[in-house]
């Protein structure tokens, strides 16, 4: 008999993961897997799917523990060393604020999300893919959490981040996001989150967020950023893995395809309005604006993906020159909203000093000194007059993406954009025609939205006054408003003092 | 004398996030495990149904019928988050590799007679489809379950029954000369061999179980706790001179074993604790999963071992473990 050939590197692992897989014979496919059929998707034949990358438990566990190891050494000497005192500013401290209540539950939600498709699709290969990605979740949100930890021991607004979560108005934009990705179907979850959040935005989050910690001597949150970015890199490939698998199943896979991308970068695109607020007006040491990293990210890789993906042919998502020229007016938008709103948030908010609104001229220069620093110097002054302006009514939200109704026309930056639909007799609201839009895809789904300002109304935030809805919200007495005066600001200028004091001695 | 490096004194404002301080009684300093696993899940003002099951949200206690006061009472004694669970299983992994060459220094397998290969891969190769199985069964569990502190080593577990899948499937390469071929013929055992078919019907009854808690049970007791306990150590005088190299191989899961069920049955135990209802039921539960078990493993050992008894062994053993759990089997 001749010798038979070993196996190359491919076949090795294919028999280590989809060869675990067998067809059920006593209970019927379909019920083993009641899930992936409702979408709409059809897969002709899953041994088609590549495996992205090879990854065998026992690597896994070795690379991670290895990572896990470094990281939590950097956490620990952070926290014995007082790392906190030499970031570049407590201002910098919103950013995190902004993230742990905002961000990190959502890993936690893609952890169960991808824990959900690692059952249920019913390839093994994109299983086996996607369990370790749900690993790697778990991973993000409990890391994160204990890095933010030591910072929770200084400063306000983070100790309540779970509670916050699922309560305050502008954190049900990223949870409302994920809820959304989490009860749709599984192929339209890995489409949500696998590729368009993981891969199409997620330089558009993950990165500003750690190159703004990186710039602001936070080497806590840095050290996770390196730590995250192979894990990153593992999802993107499936991302793209994903959305390449499907529409090359079946041609009509197509259409439902390209209605879930454009849908995903719309919500992706609101929801990141929240960092480009932080890029432009958080970070006391600038990376880039959010225009430079909407150009460099979206405009320029997101272009040649899509450029790469016309084969298939799909086509970019619908709306995005809206989304690039609203590029010029998002985070003026959002951070003028938060300045007003400030003392009804979990985040601190201040007025741009000089340099700052020279940067933002000098980064917008189509919009920044003809639209918004008007409003921010007239705000200066009514500070200098001590009249520090704060809005006290409710605002009206997108029933979409919950976002306060606060952007403005494509084309004309002065009037508010309002859209309306009716369904089954009531009107909806939104804010674009991209959130208007998705509405209108699937009204059955989203008029359960837990609309934040509704549910106050409704009394079911605790009460009917404002005091009562920010005890419900769990907010501190320090939590938001103001910066200047604020707890956060006289800590810090206590330990900048000691420190002058002490060199000086 | 002392050393001591002067530093500046910062008093912390608090020691832990809030909602960690409400359940350990008070601002103090916090484990690792508690801030990473306590009050993690959303559990209010859910935006959509889930459209593939809009009977309940996507986080919703109603998936079992045991009730639980607070699904935070279950923790885990190991105290497992990401990083302790990572660490915990590479350690774990540096003993199957060295064993590995060391059976493979002394061709431990290499030199077994034909006969008794071919036997060792319709009898014990197949079991990595056991796993398989049961990585699906702890994904759903994870992604179904209610609480952080319950389905988050859910998934620790689907990723060690991945990983035990694939030593399985390891040693099998060992026997088949890395060629693969013993691998699709345990398989093909797996699929057609009598020996298999009840332990696959067992699997595949699991496969379809909707109420999650009711499918962890199914999983500790019946097919950790009976099919692979005894696949893994009932079999010795079935393997002859090969047992000894086939309990190197396996050490990672007789080990596993014994850590995964610290947690799993102090589970089985708080749950069944917490009410006459609750224990009722996962009683119930029990009985059947474990008899269930009993009877598809006693086709298995009659096949392998040529002894039914085998399986009464294994189960009676499970049902002494349940008792003490608190059951009443």
């Amino acid at each position: 008999m001749a010798p038979t050939k070993k196996m190359g590197i491919k076949q090795k692992y294919a028999h280590l993961t989809r060869g675990l897989d067998w067809e059920t014979t006593y209970e019927k496919m379909d019920d083993v897997f009641p899930y992936d059929k409702f979408e709409g998707i059809k897969i002709t034949d899953w041994s088609k799917w590549e495996d992205p990358f090879r990854l065998t438990m026992d690597s896994y566990w070795k690379f991670q523990a290895e990572k896990e190891r470094k990281l939590y050494a950097v956490i620990d000497a952070f926290a014995q060393n007082n790392g906190q005192t030499n970031i570049s500013d407590a201002r910098y401290v919103n950013v995190l604020k902004l993230f742990l209540t905002g961000i990190s539950p959502e890993e936690y939600q893609a952890h169960r999300g991808f824990a959900f498709t690692g059952r249920h699709l019913r390839g093994v290969g994109p299983r086996v893919a996607c369990q370790q990605q749900s690993l790697d979740e778990l991973r993000h949100f409990q890391t994160q959490c204990h890095t933010i930890s030591h910072f929770n021991k200084f400063f306000n607004g983070l100790s309540e981040f779970r509670t916050m979560h699922d309560r305050v108005f502008y954190l049900s934009v990223p949870k409302s996001f994920f809820d959304d990705a989490r009860t749709a179907g599984p192929f339209e979850f890995m489409i949500a989150i696998g590729f368009a959040f993981e891969y199409v935005l997620t330089n558009l989050l993950f990165v500003p967020f750690m190159s703004g910690a990186a710039y602001n001597g936070d080497m806590s949150t840095v050290t996770f950023g390196f730590s995250a970015q192979s894990d990153e890199s593992r999802h993107m490939t499936l991302g793209i893995e994903v959305i390449k698998f499907l529409l090359e199943q079946h041609p009509d896979n197509l259409p439902i395809v390209q209605e879930w991308v454009d849908k995903w970068f719309w919500r992706g695109f609101r929801l990141l309005g929240l960092v480009s607020m932080m890029m432009d007006y958080m970070l006391p040491k600038k990376v880039m604006s959010w225009k430079e990293a909407w150009e460099i990210y979206f405009v320029e890789a997101g272009g040649s993906l899509f450029k790469d993906l016309e084969r298939y042919g799909l086509k970019m998502p619908k709306y995005h020159e809206q989304a690039t020229e609203a590029c010029e007016h998002i985070s003026h938008q959002l951070y003028g909203l938060l300045y007003q709103l400030s003392h009804v948030t979990g985040l601190h908010a201040w007025m741009p000093d000089d340099e700052h609104m020279d940067w933002l001229s000098e980064k917008y220069p189509n919009t920044f000194d003809k639209y918004y620093r008007p409003r921010f110097e007239l705000w200066k002054q009514q500070e200098a007059e001590g009249k520090r302006f704060y809005y006290n009514g409710l605002l009206q939200l997108c029933h979409t993406c919950q976002l306060p109704m606060t952007f403005t026309e494509p084309d004309d930056p002065t009037t508010t954009c309002f859209r309306e639909s009716e369904y089954e007799g009531q009107h909806y609201h939104f804010c674009s025609d991209g959130c208007k839009d998705i509405f209108d895809r699937e009204p059955e789904k989203y008029i359960s939205s837990w609309l934040p300002i509704q549910q106050i109304f409704q009394g079911n935030c605790g009460g009917p006054t404002i005091p009562d809805v920010l005890a419900y919200y769990m907010f501190g007495p320090n939590d938001g408003g103001e910066y200047v005066g604020s707890e956060d600001n006289k800590l810090w200028e206590s330990w900048k003092n000691a420190t002058t004091k002490e060199a000086a001695e | 004398m002392t050393v001591e490096i002067k530093t500046m004194d910062f008093e912390p404002k608090r020691h832990t996030f809030g909602h960690v301080a409400r359940r350990i009684g008070g601002d103090k300093p916090a484990s690792r495990y508690q801030e990473a696993t306590l009050d993690v899940q959303a559990t209010e003002n859910f935006h959509y149904r889930p459209l593939w099951e809009p009977e309940f949200w996507h986080y919703d206690t109603g998936k079992t019928k045991v009730v639980m006061e607070d699904w935070y009472k279950p923790l885990d004694p190991r105290q497992y988050y990401y990083a302790t669970y990572n660490i915990a299983r590479a350690n774990m992994n540096q003993s199957v590799e060295r064993n590995f060459t060391f059976v493979e220094d002394k061709n431990l397998l290499g030199k077994l007679s034909d006969e008794l290969k071919q036997k060792l891969i319709i009898g014990l190769i197949p079991a990595r489809h056991v796993h398989w199985g049961s990585n699906m069964n702890t994904s759903e569990m994870c992604q179904r379950g209610y609480g952080t502190a319950f389905t988050a080593p859910c998934m620790f577990s689907a990723g060690d029954h991945l990983g035990m899948a694939q030593i399985v499937s390891r040693i099998g390469l060992e026997l088949d000369g890395q060629t693969g071929n013993g691998l699709d013929k345990a398989k093909d055992a797996w699929m057609n061999d009598k020996a298999w078919q009840g332990i696959r019907k067992l699997v595949e009854n699991t496969l379809v179980q909707r109420d999650f808690f009711e499918l962890f049970v199914a999983q500790v007791l019946g097919i950790n706790g009976v099919i692979l306990e005894a696949i893994y150590n009932g079999l010795d005088d079935a393997w002859g001179e090969a047992s000894l190299p086939i309990s190197m191989l396996s050490e990672f899961m007789n080990d596993w074993q014994k850590e995964e069920a610290r947690w799993s049955h102090s589970t089985i135990k708080i749950v069944a604790a917490e009410s006459a209802e609750n224990k009722a039921i996962v009683s119930a539960w029990a009985s059947d999963w474990i008899n269930r078990a009993e009877d598809a493993l006693r086709t298995y050992t009659a096949a392998i071992a040529g002894d039914e008894n085998i399986a009464k062994t294994y189960a009676d053993k499970e049902r002494v473990t349940a008792k003490s759990l608190g059951l009443e089997i």
